[in-house]
């Protein structure tokens, strides 16, 4: 564990996902590049420009069938792509760990929260029953979860979604990972429980002090939620902004994106639209 | 436009949709609970509130596709009851879905799709028709003999409009037409609605969560919770933001989006 300072928390250098299909190979990510020490990094791109499947690489949830080849990707300065698997797993889940959109789909429905929960620190962590069931308690709690002992007992169905979302917030930060990739998180909430859920994690990630790599089709909430915004574009990274300098972005794409949303007070008919280039996807 | 308009009463003109004390009960659980609204002939009204306040049972309960044991349902001058609707209601209300992957047949092509309500209701010009719709929602004769798996989020949901103003209906529900929809795809589809609503004088009664949506579509929206109407404002009041209700003032600071504070 005795690392560098300088060292990046995590390195990526032209990093390709590729599927192969019956029609030849399809590049979802086509070289991408950045760096990410502890703070906040968002992507942001429409469905289909790599942003998940960025994440998903770096997390090692790729499908088998795909391959992935980087100049470097590394952790912490360890290189993810020559890593073992079962050191890859150990990894996973203890240092790096990862929110999915809907928690109706990501937790087992057939397991009550606090084993899930359980389960997670267990396979990381030598500890006594008693005590993961405290710290499960007690980072239940942290997620505001208002009775931690009631909603240990429930099963996934029985709690709303912003609630499940809190759940596996909790359970992903349980063993105190160094880097969280969080991917939509908040999307398949409603609005009103979508700010509670990111006031949550915006707080527990600053407290903690951990990378995070937001990943949204929501530039404005990226852009609230993070220092460092990449944009993506057909599996390519088309701009890097910080968040700060987002109203001088330079891509039309981004710019694009910044426009064509509708809001109150402002009276655009017909809205804005995206006139894509095909240039953009070179 | 501006002045005040009081909960349930319409801007004047005729009316489209009138709806009074409607109430759909699910197993003793109260989805709707006695709901009335007016929207006006040409207008487009808006619906938000978040999950489970009872706005998609609303338009449900209007197409027919939800039972409402309690109420009154006037459509353009003729009275609906409990779920059954006639021939004539479907000519002139069609409904949009939410989800685009779930709402067309997956086993049909985009023909086969448009041409199933032609022959329910006896048209004759099919030919003309079909590329007619096509070609309104901007997809063009190219895509009739498509399976919808072969098509992205935002052509199926042209497909589902399409279908919707192939029979030519006075009013259309849209049920978060957009939610699925990537942001940029959304501002095509609002844009094509809203050139459909003009071309054809067309009501609209749409259901989002996403009040930037409403204030950009709407002339005039309910606010719901827990299967009551909390207000009707209009989208000038939203603005200005004259509104009464606290609950509004939640889902506006929402729609915002996410501050540190």
């Amino acid at each position: 564990m005795s690392v560098a300072t300088d060292q990046p928390l995590l390195a990526v250098d032209d990093l390709r996902v590729t599927f192969p299909t019956r029609t030849g190979e399809v590049e979802a990510v086509r070289g991408v590049s950045f760096t990410l020490g502890r703070e906040r990094l968002g992507i942001v791109g429409e469905s289909g420009s790599g942003k998940s499947q960025t994440g998903r690489a770096i997390m090692g949830l790729t499908p088998s069938q795909a391959r992935i080849t980087a100049k470097t990707l590394a952790f912490r300065g360890r290189n993810l792509l020559e890593m073992p698997a079962s050191e890859r797993r150990h990894l996973r889940g203890k240092q790096v760990a990862m929110i999915l959109q809907d928690p109706k789909y990501s937790l087992n429905p057939v397991m009550t929260i606090g084993r899930q929960i359980i389960e997670t620190l267990k396979t990381h962590e030598k500890v006594s029953n008693a005590e993961a069931k405290a710290r499960t308690l007690a980072m239940l709690e942290a997620v505001q979860i208002r009775d931690p002992e009631r909603v240990f007992s429930l099963y996934p169905h029985e709690v709303s979604g912003g609630m499940g979302q809190r759940v596996m917030i909790a359970m992903m930060l349980i063993c105190g990972p160094e880097l969280l990739i969080a991917d939509e998180p908040t999307s398949a909430l409603d609005v009103t429980v979508q700010l509670e859920v990111l006031a949550i994690l915006d707080k527990l990630v600053a407290e903690r002090g951990m990378g995070l790599i937001f990943i949204s089709h929501d530039l404005r909430l990226v852009s609230s939620f993070c220092n460092r915004v990449l944009v993506m574009y057909a599996g390519r990274v088309v701009e890097e902004l910080a968040t700060a300098d987002l109203s001088q972005a330079q891509h039309p794409y981004t710019r694009g994106l910044l426009n064509c949303l509708p809001t109150i007070g402002s009276d655009r008919h017909p809205l804005p639209v995206l006139d894509r280039k095909p240039e953009w996807a070179l | 436009m501006s002045q005040a308009i009081s909960p349930a009463a319409s801007s004047g003109g005729p009316v489209a949709v009138s709806i009074r004390d409607m109430t759909v009960i699910y197993d003793e659980f109260a989805a709707l609970d006695h709901v009335s609204l007016a929207v006006t002939q040409g207008e487009s009204f808006g619906i938000v509130g978040e999950s489970g306040s009872g706005k998609s049972t609303l338009l449900r309960a209007i197409a027919g596709l939800a039972r409402f044991s309690q109420g009154e349902l006037t459509v353009d001058g003729r009275s609906y009851s409990g779920s059954r609707r006639d021939q004539e209601f479907y000519r002139t209300v069609q409904m949009v879905f939410q989800d685009p992957y779930g709402s067309l047949h997956p086993r049909q092509t985009v023909d086969r799709l448009l041409l199933e309500p032609l022959v329910i209701h006896g048209f004759t010009d099919i030919e003309t028709r079909i590329n007619r719709a096509l070609d309104e929602v901007g997809l063009g004769a190219g895509f009739r003999f498509r399976y919808s798996h072969q098509l992205s989020g935002g052509q199926r949901q042209r497909i589902a409009i399409a279908r919707a103003l192939i029979l030519e209906p006075k009013i259309l529900l849209l049920d978060e037409p957009t939610s699925a929809l990537d942001a940029s795809i959304q501002a095509e589809i609002l844009n094509l609605l809203e050139q459909a609503r003009r071309d054809r004088n067309l009501t609209f009664v749409m259901v989002s969560h996403d009040l930037g949506v409403i204030s950009h579509m709407c002339e005039r929206l309910a606010v719901m919770k827990n299967g009551k109407v909390v207000e009707t404002v209009a989208r000038d009041a939203l603005e200005s933001r004259s509104f009464s209700a606290d609950y509004t003032r939640q889902l506006l600071v929402a729609s915002e989006g996410f501050r540190r504070d």
